[in-house]
């Protein structure tokens, strides 16, 4: 019998097959296999029974089909309303990324900025970014969305009254018309300058700090960069004569025109992301740098740095090991959190792919099957990214 | 010695022999303005920062009072009590204040949706049947958790749902062919006891494999089918309530519902991910942590459209779900993969020799499990649950988006109302509703930051 071989001993002779623990588990695996195999199948089934009934066709060939409906929003891709439904992911894709990447950067700059100053040891300062916190992190994102939209900037002037920000643009209910730089012959040159004093100024900080590590001297890296990354691109901007000139909105029949406009939709959508996600970084930052040891500091004023220089070259440093992990899922969420542009329609991937081009087509399981693996790649990249730069980061012990 | 007095004095007049009472700090030290040096003005970069800080105040604080409180209309019965003569009313031209009087109108709105009015009472017995079983439970220095808990978990949902939707449910069967047995309240039971039947056989077959006593197995299997049959009855019971369907529920109920609901069910599922994620059993590893790091990967509104859109498709052909259960589902899923990391915390912070020791007692997984790791697991993972409800909460206001009435789709929805339709009326609207959700996630992260502290007992393993 199967059970004498299982059994070593006579006293365990009587140990059913089930009970070894091998077995059991496979057998285990192979019902759950069985079960979520099953309950997949039949709802494949029935999916397809549906759309059959329904009359929807499946398959991706719908993508090459023309869409038909405007995008008021596509600032690298040329989009029409006779570009395909494949045009349309594409477009919402990219405003995603827009969206988030601005948001993560500003986002960033933000709560830094407050997740210090709730540590400063100004008393006004701390209970302001206290009450910011507070507020913005207890109070739905959507709820914020509609209340920059339809309450902040509606209460904007009409198109008639626009208000002049002099060389910030124009702006009223309709939209914000920044000035939009308009690039003269020679711009490249300037680029390609300013992309050589970013290398020279990389090879310069690596310079250094081996030249600190060998000889202990240090090099201003920062002036020295600065300088290079700002006067070589200035010196060769006017060298080349000028290229960048700045068109403004002018006055139109119906209120400004030309310019850069930028829609109300997005300002909300960016704005709102930004301030909201701001406050969780905020609380991330002071639990890192509350992380930080106390005596690390006191060591740092025993060995004669200056506060700035503790902040920068101890604190900051080791507080960061603590700050990356949770920062990326803040990252990852306001990813996300861009889907909210259904709300007010702006133009994201979830917004005119999963949202009208799906009521067009209704090729319901292909779209949310695209909008859904497009999340968790961004998901994915986005972690491997910051795991890659946290073991950068990480404490190498000996 | 010879030359100490009697009385142990020395008596040397310039020793001191009393210690002079202490010196006040000198005022630039204390009080107020000793105060307001060390914290406001110790520097001159400080001192640039609070004046900065200073004017950001006066910048934001005056104007959000007086739109809000100041200028704000607070009585009326139309629109044309917050209009200005421009757009009607009899304010000045320049005027730009909250209109209260409109959510006042609204108030029974935004908190019930459109649930008949005769019967309110019974969504707020619902309120304040939760509210009086939720603070006990939240109040660690009372008694009976255990049964609280119970009646919490247990019994107030069923209780919930009854009252909400009017029970009086009619069942038709789903087991046995039509053909064979008429739908009918009958066959539903007499499928019932089929069922039943079968899950015991299972149980004896379970029980006989691993050469075990079947009559536990299966006394627990009866006991099991039998809570769920008292369940439906109840559920099935005629109370006399009118039914109100699940589309006339809005408002903060409605949010309420929702969130209790994914949080509850969130829970059991996601502790059986949690548990999945940290098993040795490779298949069912996998499993869970597709299923967490999918949900967890997209967003939620994806869910919801998929919850509304695709469920019905994988639906066979005359099974129809509630717009609300469909969002339910796809909220409870979402949540559980949340809660599943949450719980994993818990699990990892639990040190091995409690895994071991239980081992070493000869108690099964399953035991060891419920009675060894997850009561002391959840216990140290209160605050991150309450996190996580809080974040449900906040989320909730996303089912406005596939057209549930919930507080924001409420707001939403009066705004199509020309009766009193202002320029200010989106903003009052919202700030009313940002007051709403503050207040409760507001009072529900103190609760989680005090849990942390008192959880905290100062030596983290």
């Amino acid at each position: 019998m199967a059970v004498q071989e299982v059994a070593s001993t006579p006293e365990t002779s009587k140990v059913a097959l089930f009970n070894d623990p091998k077995i059991r588990s496979w057998i285990f695996q192979i019902v759950l296999i069985t079960v979520i195999g099953w309950v997949l199948y039949s709802m494949a089934i029935n999916a397809a029974t549906n759309l059959e009934r329904q009359g929807i066709a499946g398959g991706f060939g719908f993508l090459s089909n023309e869409a038909g409906f405007g995008v008021n929003f596509s600032p690298f891709i040329a989009y029409t309303e006779i570009s395909s439904y494949g045009t349309v992911f594409w477009v919402g894709l990219q405003n995603t990324l827009v969206i988030a990447f601005l948001g993560i950067i500003l986002t960033t700059i933000l709560g830094f900025t407050l997740g210090v100053a709730r540590l400063s040891s100004n008393w006004v300062i701390s209970r302001m970014a206290y009450v910011y916190v507070e507020i913005l992190r207890n109070v739905p994102l959507l709820l914020q969305i509609f209340i920059w939209y339809k309450g902040v900037l509606a209460l904007l002037p009409t198109a008639k009254n626009s208000l002049d920000l002099g060389i910030f643009g124009v702006v009223n209910v309709k939209a914000y018309f920044g000035p939009k730089p308009i690039f003269a012959e020679g711009a490249g040159t300037v680029a390609i300058v300013f992309l050589v004093a970013v290398i020279i100024s990389i090879l310069v900080a690596r310079w250094s700090k081996k030249r600190q590590m060998a000889t202990g001297q240090r090099f201003p890296v920062l002036w020295t960069t600065l300088g290079l990354i700002f006067l070589l691109p200035l010196i060769a901007y006017f060298i080349v004569g000028q290229p960048l000139s700045f068109e403004y909105a002018v006055e139109g029949r119906f209120g400004p025109r030309g310019g850069m406009p930028v829609l109300p939709e997005f300002t909300a959508l960016l704005l709102a992301l930004v301030t909201y996600t701001a406050a969780f970084i905020a609380e991330i930052v002071r639990a890192g740098i509350l992380a930080v040891d106390r005596g690390q500091t006191e060591a740092s004023y025993a060995l004669g740095l200056r506060p700035g220089q503790t902040l920068r070259l101890n604190i900051i440093p080791q507080a960061m090991r603590v700050i990356i992990p949770p920062l990326t899922s803040q990252y990852l969420n306001l990813t996300k959190n861009s889907s909210l542009a259904v709300a007010i329609a702006f133009p994201d991937l979830t917004s005119i792919f999963a949202g009208t081009a799906l009521n067009q087509t209704g090729q319901a399981v292909e779209i949310l099957l695209m909008t859904m693996l497009t999340y968790l790649a961004l998901s994915i990249i986005t972690s491997m990214f910051m795991n890659w730069y946290n073991a950068k980061m990480a404490l190498v012990e000996r | 010695m010879s030359d100490t007095p009697s009385n142990g004095v020395v008596n040397v007049s310039y020793v001191r022999q009393q210690m002079d009472p202490a010196m006040p700090p000198p005022t630039s030290e204390s009080g107020v303005i000793g105060w307001m040096r060390k914290n406001l003005f110790s520097s001159i970069p400080n001192t640039l920062l609070t004046l900065f800080a200073f004017y950001l105040i006066y910048l934001i604080v005056p104007g959000f009072l007086n739109w809000s409180l100041f200028d704000a209309v607070w009585t009326g019965t139309d629109r044309l009590a917050c209009a200005t003569t421009f757009q009607g009313g009899k304010l000045a031209e320049d005027w730009s204040g909250a209109c209260w009087p409109y959510v006042g109108a609204y108030l029974k709105q935004f908190i019930y949706g459109r649930y008949p009015v005769e019967e309110l009472w019974r969504a707020n017995l619902v309120f304040v049947v939760f509210a009086v079983g939720l603070i006990p439970l939240l109040m660690p220095t009372v008694g009976y958790k255990r049964i609280n808990l119970i009646l919490m978990i247990g019994v107030f949902p069923v209780a919930a749902f009854v009252l909400l939707l009017g029970g009086n449910l009619s069942y038709s069967g789903f087991l046995l062919p039509n053909a064979l047995v008429a739908p009918s309240l009958f066959k539903f039971w007499l499928d019932f006891a089929i069922l039943t039947l079968v899950f015991c056989g299972i149980a004896y077959g379970m029980s006989r494999a691993t050469a075990s006593d079947p009559a536990p197995a299966i006394k627990q299997t009866l006991i099991a089918m039998a809570i769920l049959a008292v369940v439906l009855l109840v559920a099935a019971v005629d109370f006399g309530l009118a039914e109100v369907e699940t589309d006339r529920w809005g408002g903060l109920l409605l949010t309420m519902v929702i969130a209790i609901t994914g949080i509850v069910a969130s829970l059991p599922l996601g502790v059986l991910l949690a548990l999945g994620r940290q098993s040795d059993m490779p298949i069912v590893r996998l499993f869970s942590v597709i299923f967490i790091e999918g949900w967890r990967g997209v967003p939620l509104i994806t869910v919801l459209f998929m919850s509304s859109v695709l469920l019905p498709l994988f639906l066979p052909d005359g099974v129809t779900f509630d717009k609300l259960l469909r969002a339910l589902i796809g909220v409870a899923l979402f949540s559980a993969a949340y809660m599943a990391e949450v719980v994993r915390g818990g699990l990892q912070a639990i040190p091995k020799g409690q895994y071991e020791g239980a081992m070493a007692l000869g108690l099964s997984y399953w035991q060891s499990m419920r009675m060894i790791i997850l009561p002391q697991a959840l216990k140290i993972v209160i605050p991150g649950i309450v996190n996580t409800f809080i974040g449900l909460f906040k989320d909730t206001t996303l089912v406005s988006i596939i057209g549930l009435l919930d507080v924001l789709g409420t707001i939403n929805a009066s705004h199509a109302d020309s009766k009193w339709a202002t320029p200010v009326q989106a903003l009052t609207s919202y700030l009313f509703g940002a007051a709403l959700f503050f207040v409760f996630c507001f009072m529900m992260s103190r609760y989680s930051i005090f849990m942390e502290r008192r959880l905290d007992t100062g030596h983290k393993s």
